[in-house]
C-alpha cells in the first residue's frame, strides 16, 4: 500500500512538471503581456517593470526560475495585485473556496445518491419521474440562473438568508445550494442508472432467493456496488467545485479563488495564471488519487498495485 | 409417499410490448419428499420460469401468474404475500443458479453470504453463523475453510462458486432445493463434481430436489423422476426408466436421439429436432409441438392432446397413445434402447381433466 502510494506521488510530480511545462509555454504563446493596456506606459517603465520581475531573460532562463521557485513552493508576486503574492491570494481565497466547496459537495453527494437510489427502486413509478424531472432541470439550469432564483425568493421574498457576502455561516447556504443544483442532479442520474444495472444482476436474485427483504438486499447488497462509479466521478467532481466557481463566487460577491483564474488571464498575471494551474492540478491528482485509495476498500476486487500478494 | 410440493395447473404470463407471453400454460406435477425431479426442456420451454414461480421469484409485474396452485408443506405459495414469502425464501426452499460466476456478490465475503441465510432464518449470532459457514463450506468440500470463509467471491474458481452456492442454498437445511441448470456453466469434470456432491448431500439432509436441465445426461445421473417441458407445458413425465426405455412423446423421441451415447456408431450422425420453438404470445392451435413433429397427424394440428397414463407413474400427452391412432415406429437411436416394462398398464388411460 506504501509503496504503491509513493509511486503514485512520483507519478504526479512528474505529471505535474509536464502541466507546468505545458501552461508556462502556452500562456507565453498568448499574445500581449502582464503590463499590456491601453494606457501607453513609457518604455523605459515597462523595460524596468520587466527587469524587475525577471521577464527580460531569455525563455529558458525565465523557465528554469520557475521551475526553481515552484519546487520551493513559491509562486511569486502577483502583477496585478501590487504587494501580494501568489501565495497570499491562494492562502486568502481557498479556505473560502474549499468551505463553500465541501458544503456543496456534502449536500450534492447526499441528495443525490438518495434520490438516485429512491428513483431506481422505483423504477418507472411517479417517485422514479419526480426525481428525473428534478435532475433534468437541475442540469439544465445554468448555476447563474439557479442563484438568481434562489436569491429572489429566499432571500428577497422569504428573508430566510442573506442576499449575499461572505459573513457568517447562514451567508453560505445559498450559493452552496447554487453550486450544489447541478452536482447533486448529476450525481442522481449517475447512482440511479447504476443502481438499476445492480438491481439487474443475478447476485440480487440470489439475495431476494435467501429471503432477504428489499430494504436489506438495498443496503447490504444493491448499494455498495452501484457507488462505484459514482466514486469515480466524485474525484475529479472535488478537486473542481473545492476550488471555487466564478460564476457563483462572483453573483454572492465571495472572495473565493473561482475569480482568480478567469481574471488572471485577461490579466496575463503570469504568476497568478501558473500558481493556481498548479494548485488545481495538485488538487485534482491529489483527489485522483484519493479515488483510487478508496476504490480498493469498496471494490475486493481491485488490488493496488505494489501491495503484497494475498493481502 | 409423503408429497412435499404440488403444482396444479400452473399459468405464467407475462406482458411485453409484443403482447402476453404465455410461459407456463397449465403445468402440473408433484415432488415426493427426499426425491429428486428433474424438469428437461430446450430454452424457452418454461422450465426455469415453473421453478423461479415456486420460489416467487418471478418480477410482478410484467410477471403474472394467471392461474393455479403451488403447494408447499400443505400451503399454497400462490397466495402468499411477498412478506410471508421471505420467510420460505432460504429457509424451507433454497435455489442455485446456473451461472456461479454472477450469482454470488463480488463485493462481499462468501463467508458473510452463507452468514445471511444463518442469521436470518436460524436467529443465529455472528460468531455462531461464521462456525457453521465454515462447516458449510467443508461439507460442500472446499479445502482449508477456515481461510475461504474471508475471502471475496473473485479469489474462487467457477466450481468452488457453485459449491459455496450450494452451501448458501443449504444453509438453513431447506426441504426443497430448486437447482436451476446448476452444472450448465461448468466444464464437464466439475459439472461431475458438482452432480455428485449433489447426490451425496440429499443422501445426508434428506431435501427434495428439483433440477432443471437441458441435459439429459444430467438427469439420467441424478433424476428419480423426469418431467419433459415444451412450450410452456409438461409433454411427458415418468421415472428415470420410463423416460429412457419406454418414451412415449415424440419430442421426448427427439431429444433422446439427440443425445449421443457410447454404443452409438461413429458414422451416424445425431438427430436434430427441426425448427424452432414456437412464439408463445401466439400459442399455436392444437399441439405446440405438431409443426416439428414428424410424426404428426391431422388431428395434432386442431385438438390438443389430453394427457395419457400409460403406468401409475408414467403420463405423456400426445395423441399417438389414442387407440385409434396408427402404430408408429419411433427413431433408430430410441428403438435401440427400448425394453418392456412391466409396470405399464395394457393400454393407455386418457386422464380426466380432473385428476
Amino acid at each position: 500500500m506504501l509503496r504503491y502510494i509513493s509511486k503514485r506521488l512520483l507519478y504526479m510530480l512528474l505529471s505535474l512538471f509536464l502541466i507546468v511545462t505545458a501552461t508556462f509555454f502556452l500562456m507565453r504563446a498568448a499574445p500581449g503581456g502582464p503590463f499590456t493596456s491601453e494606457k501607453q506606459i513609457p518604455p523605459e517603465i515597462e523595460k524596468n517593470l520587466n527587469e524587475f520581475y525577471g521577464l527580460d531573460l531569455p525563455w529558458y532562463h525565465q523557465y528554469f526560475n520557475y521551475l526553481v521557485s515552484i519546487a520551493k513552493w513559491d509562486f511569486g508576486p502577483s502583477f496585478k495585485y501590487k504587494g501580494q503574492t501568489v501565495n497570499d491570494l491562494i492562502e486568502e481565497g481557498f479556505p473560502v473556496s474549499f468551505f463553500l466547496g465541501m458544503e456543496a459537495l456534502l449536500l450534492a453527494v447526499s441528495i443525490g445518491v438518495l434520490l438516485g437510489i429512491i428513483a431506481a427502486l422505483n423504477h418507472n413509478k411517479w417517485q422514479d419521474y419526480g426525481a428525473m424531472v428534478f435532475a433534468v432541470l437541475g442540469i439544465s439550469v445554468p448555476s447563474f440562473i439557479m442563484a438568481s432564483i434562489l436569491q429572489y425568493f429566499l432571500a428577497i421574498k422569504l428573508g430566510w438568508f442573506p442576499v449575499a457576502r461572505w459573513e457568517s455561516l447562514q451567508h453560505t447556504v445559498l450559493p452552496a445550494l447554487a453550486l450544489a443544483a447541478t452536482l447533486t442532479a448529476f450525481i442522481a442520474r449517475l447512482t440511479r442508472s447504476s443502481m438499476l444495472e445492480v438491481l439487474g444482476n443475478d447476485y440480487i436474485r440470489t439475495a431476494k432467493a435467501k429471503g432477504l427483504s428489499r430494504g436489506q438486499i438495498t443496503v447490504k447488497h444493491a448499494i455498495r456496488n452501484a457507488l462505484l462509479p459514482v466514486v469515480t466521478y466524485l474525484g475529479p467532481l472535488s478537486a473542481q467545485v473545492l476550488t471555487g466557481s466564478f460564476v457563483i463566487e462572483k453573483i454572492f460577491g465571495i472572495p473565493g479563488l473561482g475569480s482568480h483564474f478567469v481574471t488572471s488571464i485577461t490579466n496575463r498575471d503570469y504568476t497568478t495564471i501558473m500558481g493556481v494551474t498548479v494548485f488545481y492540478s495538485i488538487l485534482l491528482l491529489l483527489a485522483v488519487l484519493l479515488v483510487d485509495i478508496a476504490y480498493g476498500f469498496i471494490d475486493p476486487r481491485i488490488k493496488l498495485a505494489g501491495g503484497k500478494k494475498g493481502e | 409417499m409423503e408429497k412435499l410440493l404440488e403444482v396444479k395447473d400452473l399459468e405464467v404470463s407475462f406482458q411485453t410490448y409484443g403482447g402476453e407471453v404465455q410461459a407456463v400454460r397449465g403445468v402440473s406435477f408433484h415432488l415426493n419428499k427426499g426425491e429428486t425431479l428433474a424438469i428437461v426442456g430446450e430454452s424457452g420451454s418454461g422450465k426455469s420460469v415453473t421453478s423461479q414461480t415456486i420460489m416467487r421469484l418471478i418480477p410482478t409485474p410484467p410477471g403474472k401468474i394467471k392461474n393455479g396452485q403451488i403447494i408447499f408443506n400443505g400451503e399454497d405459495l400462490v397466495k402468499k404475500t411477498d412478506k410471508e414469502m421471505e420467510q420460505i425464501r432460504g429457509k424451507d426452499i433454497g435455489m442455485i443458479f446456473q451461472d456461479p460466476m454472477t450469482s454470488l456478490n463480488p463485493t462481499m465475503k462468501v463467508g458473510q453470504q452463507i452468514m445471511e441465510v444463518l442469521m436470518k432464518h436460524l436467529k443465529m449470532s455472528k460468531s455462531a453463523a461464521k462456525e457453521r459457514a465454515i462447516e458449510l463450506l467443508r461439507l460442500v468440500g472446499i479445502p482449508m475453510p477456515e481461510k475461504r470463509v474471508n475471502q471475496y467471491p473473485h479469489e474462487f474458481s467457477g466450481g468452488m462458486r457453485q459449491r459455496a452456492m450450494i452451501a448458501v442454498a443449504l444453509a438453513s437445511n431447506p426441504k426443497l432445493l430448486i437447482a436451476d441448470e446448476p452444472t450448465t456453466a461448468l466444464d464437464v469434470t466439475i459439472q461431475a463434481q458438482i452432480l455428485e456432491l449433489m447426490k451425496d448431500l440429499q443422501k445426508k439432509t434428506g431435501t427434495s430436489i428439483i433440477f432443471i436441465t437441458h441435459d439429459l445426461g444430467v438427469v439420467a445421473n441424478v433424476a428419480d423422476r423426469v418431467a419433459v417441458m415444451y412450450a410452456g407445458k409438461i409433454v411427458e413425465m415418468g421415472t428415470v426408466d420410463e423416460i429412457f426405455y419406454d418414451p412415449r412423446h415424440p419430442y421426448t423421441w427427439g431429444l433422446l436421439a439427440s443425445m449421443p451415447s457410447l454404443d452409438s456408431d461413429d458414422k451416424a450422425e445425431l438427430a436434430a429436432i427441426p425448427g424452432s420453438p414456437p412464439d408463445l404470445t401466439n400459442p399455436p392451435k392444437g399441439d405446440a409441438f405438431a409443426p416439428r413433429n414428424p410424426y404428426a397427424m391431422k388431428i395434432d394440428f386442431e385438438l390438443e392432446p389430453p394427457m395419457f397414463k400409460i403406468s401409475d407413474t408414467h403420463y405423456a400427452a400426445t395423441w399417438l397413445l389414442h387407440p385409434d391412432a396408427p402404430k408408429v415406429e419411433p427413431p433408430e437411436a430410441v428403438k435401440k434402447r427400448l425394453r418392456k416394462l412391466s409396470s405399464n398398464y395394457p393400454q393407455p388411460v386418457i386422464v380426466k381433466e380432473s385428476e
